[in-house]
């Protein structure tokens, strides 16, 4: 479904991504997962559009992804849950959702309004406060119902765990896995590797903006650099 | 007339010419808001929208509101050519770049205004009949009336458009974080130009609605009404519609409050003060919280 060739990245002097390749299947859950700083976050900022990249390819589909601005690609049906949330804190919860959908035409837009609200019931609770009021964990859920509004073909995810408590991460990587398991395909970016593995399909292990090991999720998981470098040295 | 009735006719009238400035004020914080830039030119492209409008209402006897919309569109073409040409080109430069193209940009419309229409006041035509109405005790001209209702109807529809449309949300999106925006699919760029041209278009009613209210326009009158624009946005707290609205009501009360009770050679020193005043009190504005003028500048 995306396919990244030999895509290089730099900012000014900082060389952040040197020629990583890497494939998302269609109906699968992809993982990154690598340390702070090691050029993650800068892959699928690659991809949305948001950074441009010095060179490589990023095909979805029959589309160039590659140097596109981030709306255009949005319109190719690429989702983005941003590290940090990116909610528009201003803007009421259902202002939010709104803001999802924003441009599609075929868009049944109440309907999908009233299924986030099943989804997350808390939203329901909270669609008229602003949304920067909601906690860290409903703003998560609030930016991934939003990205959901727009039915992406593919969901990138950039840290969805980061900074939320215990209960709401397991909360957040069952949501995943129901995601997925009703059709959609991701790419997900993860400090927390356990969990991320847990839920994947593939994975790909990143280090200073370079793939130092790719496989299934199970392979990785298995791995021991990995369980050493990523796991705390317990398997998982 | 009593003493009272006198106030309230001042204030009356200061409401009027106060909903002019608030449309002024409105266009200076719609382009800030969403662009996070000052926009220097907003004066002249009011000066430029009531020329616009006393040309074609002079060469086609064109009535009140064909005259609005040629003002409007003619002052937010100008605008949509000022972003392409001198502010968007400046987008990844110094953020007081286009402060200085923008000055650019007033001083040339100055200069053509002046070349066309020399540098003397210019009549405005009476694109209304000028009748005199009685409320009571008070008295109000067609054109007070009119101005009045323009603004409100104007500030109203703004409202609407912001709140209630998916542009308006797409604006509102933008003007709080352009990059979540963008990958919403907010093509930035678009709402960009067309906010300025929005903003452009309320300042070229403004225009007329003050050649209208005072029967003349000069080429230079972009100055007083941009500065004046600038304070009620820095009052108001940047970046609110709501507080630009307030503070231009409030500047035009006080001046005509003063020109009532002490002398018009004091209006705008009075009128300036009682704003520095509201600044001390609120340093981030009236409707502007700390947290917001923090995130925006």
């Amino acid at each position: 479904m995306l396919e990244i060739r030999d895509l290089h990245v730099r900012y000014g002097h900082v060389h952040a991504v040197r020629g990583v390749s890497l494939r998302v299947n269609h109906g699968e859950i992809t993982t990154i997962i690598g340390a702070n700083g090691a050029g993650k976050s800068t892959i699928i900022r690659s991809i949305m559009g948001l950074v441009r990249p010095a060179s490589g390819s990023i095909r979805l589909g029959q589309h160039e992804l590659a140097g596109k601005p981030a709306y255009r690609t949005a319109y190719l049906g690429v989702g983005l849950v941003p590290e940090g949330r990116g909610i528009l804190a201003q803007m009421s919860v259902l202002e939010n959702l709104r803001m999802g959908a924003y441009g599609r035409k075929d868009r049944d837009l109440e309907e999908q309004i009233e299924e986030m609200m099943n989804r997350f019931p808390i939203l329901r609770d909270r669609r008229h406060q602003p949304a920067g009021l909601l906690s860290g964990g409903e703003q998560q859920m609030l930016a991934i119902a939003r990205a959901l509004m727009a039915r992406p073909k593919l969901l990138l995810m950039d840290e969805p765990s980061l900074g939320l408590a215990p209960k709401v991460v397991s909360q957040i990587f069952d949501t995943i896995r129901e995601i997925n398991a009703a059709g959609t395909t991701i790419l997900l970016v993860e400090q927390n590797a356990r969990k991320a593995l847990a839920v994947s399909h593939r994975a790909y292990v990143l280090e200073t903006g370079r793939i130092v090991k790719e496989g299934s999720a199970q392979e990785l998981r298995e791995d021991p650099a990995v369980i050493d470098a990523y796991l705390g040295g317990v398997r998982a | 007339m009593s003493e009272f009735w006198l106030f309230v006719q001042q204030t009356v009238n200061g409401l009027v010419l106060g909903s002019a400035y608030s449309l002024v004020a409105v266009g200076y914080t719609l382009v800030f808001g969403v662009l996070r830039i000052l926009n220097m030119a907003h004066g002249e492209i009011l000066m430029a929208g009531g020329f616009f409008g006393l040309l074609f209402a002079t060469s086609m006897s064109l009535g009140l509101v064909p005259t609005l919309i040629v003002a409007a569109l003619g002052a937010g073409l100008l605008g949509v050519l000022m972003e392409r040409l001198a502010i968007r080109p400046l987008s990844k430069a110094n953020h007081l770049a286009p402060l200085i193209t923008t000055i650019g940009v007033s001083t040339l419309l100055q200069s053509l205004a002046t070349r066309i229409f020399g540098p003397y006041r210019v009549p405005f035509p009476p694109v209304v009949d000028i009748s005199v109405v009685n409320l009571g005790p008070l008295f109000l001209t067609s054109i007070n009336i009119m101005v009045f209702v323009v603004v409100i109807v104007l500030v109203i529809a703004l409202k609407l458009l912001l709140e209630r449309t998916d542009l308006g949300r797409a604006i509102r999106a933008k003007a709080e974080n352009p990059e979540v925006a963008s990958f919403l699919g907010v093509n930035v760029d678009f709402i960009n130009w067309f906010t300025v041209g929005l903003a452009s278009a309320l300042a070229g009613v403004a225009g007329v609605l003050l050649g209208l209210t005072f029967g003349v326009l000069s080429p230079h009158m972009g100055i007083p009404y941009g500065l004046k624009g600038l304070v009620t946005l820095i009052v108001g707290g940047m970046g609110s519609i709501q507080g630009a609205m307030v503070a231009g009501l409030l500047l035009g009360v006080t001046e005509s409050l003063t020109v009532g009770y002490i002398s018009s050679a004091y209006r705008d020193a009075v009128a300036f003060s009682v704003l520095i005043a509201v600044l001390l009190l609120r340093p981030s504005g009236l409707f502007g919280s700390k947290v917001q003028v923090e995130n925006r500048v």
